[in-house]
């Protein structure tokens, strides 16, 4: 199992290291490190490496390389969750997942470790246990503390850690009941030339946040739940009423967590919210071209879109650009030859539109390849894919909830391509 | 008020200051001090000087302050095993007390110092934590008995903590199931032999019950251990496959893996016909696809298993095209693995669309990338014959952007495309020529030259062409090289009226002034070619060619199903068995997957279903199937022997056994007297022959040993051994009859060999004779036929024959046969021992991963270890005189200069029995370890094998 834990910061410096059986020199760190300058990119780093005597397994969170050493056979996949579960633990400790976060918290950081791992084995991952175990740093906490002299170490075995739910602690009271789910679903589409749509996908996820006490037990019903037909579902659901009800029934973990992600392929028709009218074309022998991308909203059921932002990767020639936006800014970098445009909110009366001259290098034939748009924008109150919750039903508690639920579509990825196709 | 002011220090000595916090009074300054030197510890600095301060620090009601000092003793008892004595009294104390978060710290902890002397006292806290009231405690006491178990062994299981672990899997709770389950995986892999995990439908049932309620991560131990179990029947597997597949819908990829893997073995045994199939094969699309939302990292390790998924079934995945379609901004590794699923998946149907994407990838930045793309446009080609026309058109265009490494990955794809589709391409060919000058990588130069030779009679100037490459041929690397001289000998041969000028030149460089035995030899073998008979020079570089076959990258079936056993490990991420990787490859067992079987087949006693599957672990003693090159060498480098290998071999008596001497006289000479025999025997080892040039006997060995193999035959006709005959009934108790004899077996039949003497005044006649009932069923296939009355002082030699059909009776000792013999003057009774081997059958050589299997199969409690003393022969000829008497060695091989040979044998009633002889080459005494189902056989056995050696 997981033998040792090196995290490793972005110029190169191991600042902690944490060993569950014997230990490791951090020499063994040298063999990332060489992959590391192979891979140039940080993000291209392979996640595992194997060393004579080692497997390193990493992962790459918040700047942060997060390296554990393996020794037998194991499945990686366990390994990366598992270090995906130890950043998002940081990250609901101290706020933020940083060097400088970890470094603060060298101590609670070390406890932390020690309880979520056994003889690398997986010993306490749920947040609110390890809440109970080790109580987050606040500033009232460690000025109470260093008057009474008590710790953050919680003396007693939390309540959840054997039970059948272990996401939740017993004894849980709020003075205002409330449960919220936020769907957001990011619509990922490649469009061709001419508009139509060859690929989209819809993924989905609900983010729920719920500060309800007791024990409720909770079901959530959809009016068209044939819509989701492949999901990932949080531990707390039951498959079973799933199966037979397509009822999502489940006793919540208190606080914020996921809920279920899901995925609605291409075959159930996704209307894409926005258009793009494009011009993009390079003269011959002259060493310019022009460029001219105007973008409308679509069938968006009334709901404006915002938060829109384009980006096109240029081809190599393109030296730089001359452009005018009718609405908000843009920007070219010239080395890695990406045009970003924020364009904020669309409105139908004035569609905002960018055009202008695009400089080439002299001499340089005129560029072949088609440069891909791509454009992310954000719809609130409107889940793309249709999804739409019927009803929340509690039992086991008595009082009444505040209900609440909202939606957002993101258009993570809308790459308009002018080749016959393209991707991103 | 951060912990970074733990990492500030003061100039003068760090250690000293701390070690005066450390013993302060106040206990507040006594925990900062512990955080700074934990703090110190993180970083990798070395503050075990601070040991004693720290341990005193440890009895303490304040929690935090004692987890903290454990921590630092993890660290540091190992380097101060004395010291870490004195915490002993303190972890005893905690395990008593009333708070179980504590006395499941102090087990968690003292399992976690890795010092031989704390073991000890570790023992008794544990015991008592295994059996603790709060599972809590007996949870983390499960995972502590692992631990133990990787400091000592021995202990672990002298204290029989193995057992209580075992019975923690029926824990009534489901957190302790798993971890127990975790802590017998993690002990069973240094332990291949034993069956630890030793699963029934009971406790199959549990694991499952479990399943449901544990935490995601005992969910992955216990679908891990679940994927190593054998159903019983079709109907079993499906009812586990059932209770799995909820877990496809985890949110925790891992357990979505793991459960993939369970149902991916389990599906196995399905019939196909069944509706269940068919819903399985459904639903296990959705989660593979999911798994390619989540991050870069968990995607990387999703693709190489959907690669092996995709390879073993196809249909899951195939309309899952497009979300295999590359994203910009996805990381290169996982680009890369994407691609070569997308051309797994490749089809007819949607070919058109794969083209198209991978046209776009070839304009990208990343060389690598677009280096594999175009590459994949080729495979594509050769794989979907529809599409070969549009292939080769994306390819000339890609060709025109004349992007360097473009245009010479293409021409190395186009090569592949020829040959796939000889004569249908070529108009493409003058494309290619146009771009020769910029070709500058050996492979991408070798392919175009290649083309050039093959279609040498389309090409105009296919001379000049060559002729360019020609001037610069000695920089060239070997591959262009080589595939130069062919090419140009194929110009000759179809335009051999201009080319002999460029051929004479090409064969004199090839064969005069490179020292490049391949360039060399291959440039002889041309130039004998042409000289001496041109038309036959023609016939063999001009033959028509293989085609290639469709996809050349496919992993071999038979690791393909050993990997899909291993679904979501790192043997899948490196698609190589854990053999190939594991470190010392102690853990390392061989899964392989279970055979579909019919509901009535039995797949539980490899005795008896020879060709059935093999049980899932093998021990890791035994060489495995997959590494026949490492029994090579093992055979070869043994310890040299003395003289020829077969010097000793035995001299057999009978007429039949005179051949078997001719033979081995015949065979001997044969070596011995010309090298060619002995080369082609070894030629199928060339790599040991050149490991060990000075060992001539060794590699003369194998050449022999194979030659016994390939005469298999012809060895078993010369029949077991024959001891020589002995007198079973002295005239004395007989009225004047004399009865000597032996038992022998010949070419599959058993026979009495008997001698009956008169020695009384009288004459004998009217012989017959009968078995008792007894242990094996030994009885007369035919009468006793003594054909003429038997004077007196006359003898008479019969054999007898028999058969193992009588009626069976278990004897003491179990080889004792009681026979009547009755002549016209009485009815005499005696008793003789028969040796066992006489029971020996020819087919009881077992397979080897057969015998691996049983071998496992059969507990440790029925091997039996004897020493056959005085038996100076080597390996090889115990193996070959143990042959002549049906005991078949399976394998051999060589541990730290003993021979090791691993032998079966199957008696007339259908009982295997399994050896194990250990030779050392300097002690005379052989070790004999024999595993059975029926123990009680063994000492027979052992003396048979004592008797056939030395005699």
């Amino acid at each position: 199992m997981i033998h040792s834990l090196f995290l490793i910061n972005c110029s190169g410096d191991i600042f902690l290291e944490k060993h569950w059986k014997s230990v490791v020199s951090q020499s063994v760190c040298d063999y990332f490190f060489e992959a590391q300058e192979k891979a140039i990119d940080v993000e291209n780093v392979p996640p595992v490496i194997s060393t004579p005597h080692h497997y390193l397994i990493s992962i790459y969170r918040d700047k942060i390389f997060f390296v554990s050493v393996i020794q037998t056979e194991v499945p990686p996949l366990f390994v990366i969750e598992f270090l995906h579960r130890v950043a998002d633990t940081f990250q609901d400790y101290f706020g933020e997942c940083s060097e400088t976060a970890i470094k603060d918290n060298v101590v609670i950081v070390y406890e932390l470790l020690e309880e979520m791992l056994d003889n690398g084995f997986p010993l306490a991952t749920e947040s609110n246990i390890l809440k109970e175990l080790i109580k987050p740093p606040t500033i009232l906490r460690s000025v109470v503390n260093s008057i009474t002299g008590s710790s953050n170490v919680g003396d007693t075995l939390p309540t959840g850690q054997l039970s059948n739910i272990p996401w939740r602690r017993a004894g849980v009271k709020y003075t205002n009941n409330e449960a919220y789910f936020d769907v957001i679903e990011e619509i990922d589409a490649i469009i061709d030339k001419s508009g139509s749509t060859v690929f989209a996908e819809i993924q989905g996820v609900i983010d729920s946040c719920i500060k309800l006490s007791g024990m409720p037990d909770l079901s959530l019903s959809f009016m068209n739940p044939r819509l989701l037909d492949d999901v990932s579902f949080h531990p707390c659901i039951r498959f079973k009423r799933w199966e037979s009800e397509r009822v999502l029934s489940f006793i919540p973990p208190d606080g914020n967590f996921r809920l279920i992600s899901y995925r609605v392929s291409s075959q159930n028709l996704v209307a894409i919210p926005v258009y793009v009218k494009h011009m993009i074309s390079f003269k011959e022998n002259t060493s310019s071209g022009r460029f001219d991308v105007t973008i409308g909203p679509k069938q968006n059921m009334g709901k404006t879109v915002e938060g829109v932002v384009m980006t096109v990767h240029m081809p190599k020639a393109v030296l730089n650009m001359n452009l005018t936006a009718t609405q908000g800014s843009y920007t070219f970098d010239p080395v890695t030859k990406v045009l970003t445009w924020d364009v904020g909110k669309i409105t139908p009366q004035k569609l905002p539109n960018l055009k202008g001259i695009v400089n080439l290098q002299s001499g340089a034939p005129k560029p072949e390849e088609n440069p891909s748009l791509n454009i992310q924008f954000k719809i609130q109150q409107l889940a793309i894919s249709g999804l739409k919750v019927n009803r929340l039903d509690m039992y086991g508690e008595k009082y009444k909830p505040f209900k609440g639920s909202s939606f957002v579509s993101d258009g993570e990825q809308e790459p308009k391509s002018l080749s016959s196709q393209n991707f991103t | 008020m951060t912990d970074s002011k733990y990492f500030t220090t003061t100039k003068k000595g760090e250690i000293f200051e701390l070690k005066a916090e450390l013993n302060s009074d106040k206990k507040e300054k006594k925990k900062e001090a512990v955080k700074k030197v934990i703090a110190s510890m993180t970083v990798g600095k070395d503050v075990s000087a601070l040991f004693p301060d720290v341990v005193n620090c440890m009895q303490t009601d304040n929690l935090e302050l004692k987890k903290l000092v454990y921590l630092y003793l993890m660290n540091y008892a190992k380097s101060q095993p004395d010291m870490a004595i004195m915490a002993v009294n303190t972890f005893v104390k905690d395990c008593e007390d009333p708070n179980p978060l504590i006395r499941a710290l102090a087990v968690r902890t003292m399992g976690c110092i890795r010092v031989d002397k704390i073991t000890e006292y570790l023992c008794e806290p544990l015991r008592k934590c295994l059996k603790d009231e709060d599972p809590y405690v007996r949870k983390t006491a499960a995972v502590c008995v692992a631990k133990l178990h990787d400091i000592n062994a021995q202990l672990v299981e002298d204290q029989g903590f193995l057992d209580t672990l075992k019975d923690l899997i029926s824990d009534s709770n489901p957190m302790v199931v798993a971890n127990a389950v975790a802590a017998l995986s993690e002990i069973a892999e240094s332990h291949p032999s034993s069956n630890l995990l030793d699963l029934n439908p009971q406790s199959i049932n549990k694991l499952l019950t479990a399943l449901n309620e544990c935490t995601e991560w005992g969910q992955i131990f216990i679908l891990d251990c679940l994927a190593n179990y054998m159903p019983k029947d079709d109907r079993e597997a499906q009812s586990i496959c059932e209770r799995v597949t909820p877990r496809l819908s985890h949110a925790n990829s891992a357990v979505v893996l793991s459960a993939v893997k369970v149902l991916m073995k389990f599906m196995e045994m399905l019939s196909k016909d069944l509706d269940y199939y068919g819903t399985l094969l459904k639903k296990l699309a959705p989660p593979l696809v999911t798994l390619l939302s989540a991050e870069p990292e968990l995607q990387y390790v999703a693709l190489r298993n959907i690669n092996l998924i995709v390879q073993k079934r196809p249909e899951i995945l195939k309309h899952e095209m497009k979300v295999f379609f590359v994203k910009y901004n996805d990381p290169i590794y996982v680009k890369l693995e994407k691609l070569d699923i997308m051309i797994r998946l490749a089809s007819q149907a949607n070919i058109a669309q794969v083209l198209a994407e991978l046209k776009e990838y070839a304009t990208e930045v990343d060389v690598d990338f677009v280096r594999k793309a175009v590459r994949a446009i080729g495979r594509c080609a050769i794989k979907v014959e529809q599409s070969a026309e549009r292939c080769v058109s994306t390819l000339l265009d890609l060709i025109q952007t004349k992007v360097n490494y473009v245009v010479q990955e293409a021409i190395v794809v186009i090569k592949d495309i020829f040959r796939k589709y000889p004569n249908k391409y070529e108009s493409v060919i003058a494309t290619l020529c146009e771009n020769l000058d910029s070709l500058d990588e050996p492979e991408a130069r070798a392919a175009m030259i290649w083309i050039v030779g093959e279609y040498a009679e389309r090409i105009d100037n296919a001379d000049e062409l060559l002729e360019s490459f020609l001037e610069g041929f000695h920089d060239e690397s070997t591959q262009v090289q080589l595939q130069l001289l062919t090419a140009i000998v194929k110009l000759f041969l179809k335009k051999p009226t201009e080319t002999q000028e460029l051929v004479q030149q090409v064969l004199s460089l090839a064969t005069q002034d490179s020292d490049n035995p391949d360039l060399r030899d291959r440039g002889y073998i041309y130039w004998r070619l042409l000289s001496t008979d041109p038309v036959a020079a023609k016939e063999v570089v001009l033959a028509e060619k293989p085609l290639i076959s469709e996809e050349t990258d496919l992993i071999e079936p038979t690791l393909l199903d050993e990997l899909i056993c291993y679904i979501g490990t790192l043997a899948s991420v490196y698609h190589k068995p854990p053999s190939a990787f594991v470190e010392g490859s102690r853990g390392v067992t061989h899964k392989s997957l279970l055979p579909r079987t019919g509901s009535n087949e039995s797949v539980e006693s490899p005795d008896t279903a020879p060709s059935g599957g093999p049980a899932a672990d093998q021990p890791s003693v035994i060489p495995t199937q997959g590494d026949l090159l490492g029994d090579l060498l093992n055979l070869d480098l043994g310890p040299p022997v003395s003289g020829p290998p077969m010097a000793t071999a035995p001299v057999q008596m009978g007429a039949v056994d005179l051949l078997g001497g001719g033979l081995d006289i015949l065979l001997r000479s044969d070596v011995g007297g010309s090298p060619a025999m002995g080369g082609t025997g070894g030629s199928f080892t060339p790599a040991p022959n050149t490991a060990a040039p000075t060992n001539v006997g060794a590699p003369l060995g194998t050449g022999l040993g194979d030659l016994f193999d390939l005469t298999g035959g012809v060895g078993t006709l010369s029949g077991s051994y024959v001891a020589p005959k002995t007198v079973w009934l002295p005239a004395m108790k007989a009225k004047g009859l004399e009865i000597s004899g032996t038992f022998s077996r010949q070419v599959g039949s058993i026979s009495m060999d008997l001698v009956l003497t008169n020695k009384a005044l009288q004459v004998m006649s009217d012989f017959a004779i009968q078995f008792n009932r007894n242990s094996f069923g030994l009885a007369p296939a035919a009468p006793l036929q003594v054909h003429a009355p038997l004077a007196p002082n006359q003898s008479v030699e019969i054999s007898l024959p028999l058969n193992t059909v009588g009626s069976v009776m278990k004897m003491d000792p179990l080889n004792n046969l009681q026979v009547a013999v009755k002549n016209n003057i009485d009815v005499f009774y005696f008793s003789t021992l028969y040796p066992l081997h006489i029971l020996f059958v020819e087919d009881g050589k077992m397979e080897r991963q057969m015998f691996l299997a049983t071998w496992k199969d059969i507990p440790n409690e029925n091997e039996t270890q004897f020493q056959i003393k005085d038996c100076s022969l080597n390996a090889d000829a115990v193996s070959s005189k143990l042959q002549g008497s049906n005991i078949f060695t399976v394998a051999k091989r060589n541990v730290e200069g003993q021979d090791m040979l691993y032998q079966s044998l199957k008696l007339t009633n259908g009982i295997w029995v399994l050896a194990e002889l250990r030779i050392q080459p300097s002690n005379p005494n052989l070790t004999l370890s024999l595993k059975c189902r029926a123990p009680e056989v063994s000492q027979y056995i052992y003396q048979a094998y004592e008797t056939i050696l030395k005699n």
